[in-house]
């Protein structure tokens, strides 16, 4: 894995620079069952194609953000600082 | 044994340099290598083959096939045909039993034949079983080649240099120089070879290893790894020669014609003395030969029939379509075959051109492009998949010794694709990575299974494109350590200094029980500078730790301390520390001392999602720590500062900032340890003057060993210790720091979940178990020691064990199994000293 990732305040970086924190996930509410509680906390949808993501700027400016990445091809179509609103969405 | 000086030739005949093989001296030229030297020194045989040990001599002498590995300086398999001369260098033969001339294991060739065919050892050595680790150990003795010597020294450091261009060429051929002279920009050009002067920027000699995602582009140079990121890469790497595929092809004094074409013209060395020149590209060194003198006995462009022959695996004769000649030298050519590997791991396609005889790269992924010879750029016609004559050995892979046998054999055993065939009989898996048999592999194939090329195509083409050192892949050795602003006056009181995690801390300095003894019975003293310490400020900061948290902090008052667990959406615990509440908006949160990078990353990962307007600052290697403990903390700290340290205005659990030794600290009133304690938080750069202070003032400094041992006098957990991925905070009996009517907290979901399989318990023996020892019950497992020490204030062995609900109750006996006996031992819920906590509130 040699992509590079475009982080929104560094611009592209190699990916090792980075921290990757799996799909963005919806989490449920705090009355969720056990079985939607399971499903969030141990189950990933695991796409081959493109995913919602969350990485971190580790060794760079330390800024959480979203990547849309073709998890087929690496290609990073996007990246943003996601609104604190929209950033626990799903897909 | 130099010819007279040839036009261009590379050596400098005014420097001679000295060096070693086998122990003898010898002389050789600068500009030469150390190959060419050997050579012009009379040496033929070079290295004995990996499977039969046969003789081997130079073949292509660019580096490319696996004839001329030797040992060098102690580096195993080096290609000496391309190893620039130093002086001093040490030589030696390797994969030998004797030396390269007398190889007591060539008799593998002589009789090994009908007991080593192909995958030998998957079938003939299975039985008995019991047979199987004898025979491993011979196995694994005659296998490989070459031996790693001793690295301790090391054959130099290596390193790692990242570089960023626009555009890349590999290679330096006349196409590639091309190619980078016309970009305009930013451009450095790749050569294997010696480099040339140029307008542009040149990395030679330099080797590319592969095309990563990103257009990465590992380079080897020497004891430096380049990693290039390029924004478009041009290939130039030019064509390989052939082997061509007769009986005998592997006999010393067999070689290519550019092997034969660099002795001449740049080593100025004869290679034989009476030559047979085999297939189009041979004819074309013709005028090397006449220039070196050296008598053509024979051509021939598209002989029907061919072996040679030899004695004692040096070239005497061939058979050339019927007809014996003595000869020396066989220059063959199989004709030429694009360098494509580059290319195929970077995506593009690789198709059979039947009109040549060649595999070409077509569709190339976006921003690499390919010029000259490696593109195709070749005229010729395609030669025999084998020539047809009687007599030794026909090696397709002369790198694993795979013979023509022997793929045959994989054939008629139903591995039939190209990619089966390679990992049964390994060809295209040796040093030169399929650059001389690739091609060879899949005419064979063809022929074989009455199929074109185009059917059976290439095995996967994967880096490195040249074999490398480990030690460049690794980089240098990097281990990282942390030192607290107190290092020094560790190491100057003798500590014992270990690794927790990055950081380095002091175990323990000479005596730890008496260390213990002084916590107890005065005062001690011990760097705390590793836990992870952050800042969180802002108008959201209340209500952010309070959703971090299962603890609430939003009630906290300004100068007071609460403790506080973080755990992940499942429950599990992930860390611990101390929220001090230094203002209306600022808390002060301290963290394990492995813990704080990930600790912070995880707030902010929250904070990324929820928005509270609130800043999270990791300030742990700005501040230094030290915990003050023992009965004698108060009397001691008092005439240094100005405080008013009295019980009732600096309570239990208060956060005070207070100057010490006129050095401001922010005074934390927790003891870890058990004792009165004052930990004291100041700037990194004054934290000597603080701790030189207090140990005037008469404290002990005490190490990891005596807080281990205090803190488990209390039952105190250590996270990472005594809990894993699997403990909550009700197994680990810490369900009071849950606050389970806020409406949402990182866990919370899965409070009315948690499961119960084991608790934390303490426990007190007669023995010491190592940390980790089985708890049994009934004669099965029934938990596990996390923390066990020997108590001289409890006067027993006390610690810490998860053990099944059922046996933690309070006085229950339990077994701990130690050196293999039963012990058994008492459980404890609360702590082994202090209970009642009356000492921390003194």
């Amino acid at each position: 894995m040699s992509f590079l990732l475009s982080c929104p305040h560094c611009g592209p970086r190699p990916v090792d620079e980075f921290r990757f924190q799996g799909e963005v996930t919806r989490r449920p509410g705090p009355d969720a069952s056990l079985r939607e509680l399971t499903d969030y906390v141990y189950f990933r949808d695991n796409v081959a194609g493109v995913q919602r993501e969350w990485w971190y700027h580790r060794t760079g400016c330390k800024v959480w953000f979203v990547a849309e990445r073709d998890t087929r091809t690496n290609e990073v179509l996007r990246t943003e600082i996601p609104s604190p609103a929209g950033a626990a969405a799903p897909r | 044994m130099r010819l007279r000086s040839q036009p261009g030739e590379r050596i400098d005949r005014s420097h001679p340099i000295q060096f070693t093989y086998a122990g003898k001296e010898l002389t050789g030229f600068a500009g030469d290598t150390v190959g060419s030297a050997l050579f012009a020194a009379g040496r033929r045989v070079f290295s004995r083959s990996f499977k039969y040990h046969r003789p081997r001599g130079l073949l292509c002498c660019s580096g490319r096939c696996p004839n001329c590995m030797m040992t060098v300086d102690g580096v195993p398999n080096v290609r000496v045909c391309v190893e620039l001369l130093r002086p001093g260098v040490d030589v030696r033969d390797q994969n030998v039993l004797g030396s390269a001339d007398r190889d007591l294991l060539g008799v593998v060739d002589k009789v090994g034949g009908p007991f080593t065919p192909v995958g030998f050892y998957y079938r003939t050595m299975i039985r008995p079983r019991r047979a199987w680790p004898l025979y491993e150990k011979v196995l694994r003795n005659l296998a490989g080649l070459g031996r790693i010597g001793d690295t301790r020294n090391g054959h130099g450091r290596f390193d790692t240099v990242h570089r960023r261009v626009d555009v890349l060429v590999i290679g330096g051929g006349p196409a590639g120089r091309a190619a980078a002279a016309a970009v305009d920009g930013d451009v450095l050009l790749v050569d294997d070879r010696v480099g040339h002067d140029a307008p542009y920027d040149v990395l030679a000699p330099a080797t590319a290893l592969g095309i990563y995602e990103g257009g990465l582009v590992p380079v080897a140079a020497g004891n430096v790894l380049y990693r290039i990121r390029a924004g478009r890469i041009v290939v130039a790497t030019g064509a390989l020669e052939q082997l061509l595929l007769f009986s005998g092809n592997d006999l010393v004094g067999v070689m290519l014609p550019d092997g034969v074409r660099r002795m001449v013209d740049e080593w100025a060395v004869k290679p034989g003395d009476r030559a047979v020149l085999v297939g189009e590209g041979a004819v074309g060194v013709k005028l090397q030969l006449a220039r070196a003198g050296v008598e053509i006995a024979a051509a021939s462009l598209r002989p029907e029939s061919l072996s040679a022959h030899g004695r004692r695996g040096r070239l005497t004769s061939v058979l050339l379509d019927g007809e014996r000649v003595d000869c020396d030298l066989l220059v063959v050519s199989g004709g030429l075959q694009p360098a494509y590997s580059l290319l195929a791991q970077a995506g593009a396609r690789i198709e059979y051109e039947p009109r040549r005889g060649i595999f070409v790269p077509t569709e190339l992924p976006d921003g690499v492009a390919v010029v000259g010879a490696a593109a195709g750029g070749i005229d010729q016609t395609p030669v025999a998949a084998v020539l047809d004559g009687r007599g030794d050995k026909c090696f397709v892979c002369i790198c694993e010794d795979v013979t023509t046998k022997d793929v045959k054999r994989a054939l008629a055993e139903g591995f039939d694709s190209i990619e089966l065939a390679k990992r049964y009989t390994t060809v295209t898996m040796g040093p030169c990575q399929g650059k001389l048999c690739q091609l060879a592999a899949t005419r064979l194939l063809a022929r074989e299974t009455d199929t074109d090329e185009s059917a059976i195509g290439t095995t996967t083409a994967r880096p490195p494109w040249t074999p490398v050192e480990l030690g460049l892949l690794a980089g240098r050795h990097h281990e990282p350590a942390k030192r607290t602003p107190l290092h020094s006056r560790h190491e100057t009181l003798g500590a014992e200094m270990i690794w927790t995690g990055q950081w380095r801390r002091a175990f323990q300095y000479g005596d730890p029980a008496a260390e213990v003894r002084a916590v107890h019975e005065s005062l001690g003293l011990i760097d705390v500078s590793t836990l992870g310490k952050v800042l969180v400020e802002g108008p959201g900061a209340p209500a952010l730790l309070d959703r971090l948290y299962p603890n609430r902090f939003s009630d906290l008052k300004p100068g007071r301390i609460r403790y506080g667990v973080v755990t992940s959406d499942g429950g599990r615990i992930m860390d611990d520390g101390t929220v001090a509440r230094l203002g209306d908006e600022l808390f002060y949160v301290t963290t394990t001392s492995t813990g704080s990078e990930g600790v912070v990353e995880w707030f902010e990962w929250w904070n990324a999602i929820w928005g509270y307007d609130a800043e999270i600052v990791n300030v742990t290697g700005a501040l230094a720590a030290m915990n003050l403990a023992g009965p004698r903390a108060r009397e001691a700290l008092a005439p240094l500062t100005g405080a008013d340290l009295a019980n009732e205005s600096f309570r239990y659990l208060d956060a005070k900032e207070i100057a010490v030794a006129g050095v401001p600290c922010l005074a934390l009133r927790i003891g870890f340890v058990g004792e009165l304690g004052y930990e004291l938080h100041c700037p990194a750069a004054d934290a000597g003057v603080v701790w030189d202070a207090l140990v005037a003032a008469g404290a002990t400094p005490f190490g990891l060993e005596a807080q281990r041992v205090l803190r488990l006098e209390k039952g105190h957990v250590i996270v990472g210790q005594d809990t894993d991925s699997e403990s909550n905070l009700v197994s680990a009996r810490m369900q009071w720091t849950i606050k389970d009517d806020k409406p949402d907290f990182v866990g919370k979901g899965a409070v009315p979940h948690l499961q119960v399989r084991e608790r934390l318990v303490g426990f007190t023996a007669d023995v010491l178990p190592p940390e980790g020892a089985q708890v049994v019950r009934e004669g099965r497992i029934a938990g596990r020691v996390t923390s066990a020490r020997v108590s001289e204030r409890v006067g027993r062995v006390i610690g810490l064990a998860w053990v099944e609900p059922e046996i933690a109750e309070e006085g229950a006996t339990i077994a701990i199994r130690v050196d293999g006996a039963m012990r058994d031992a008492a459980v404890t819920l609360a702590a082994f000293y202090d209970p009642e906590g009356t000492l921390l509130r003194s």
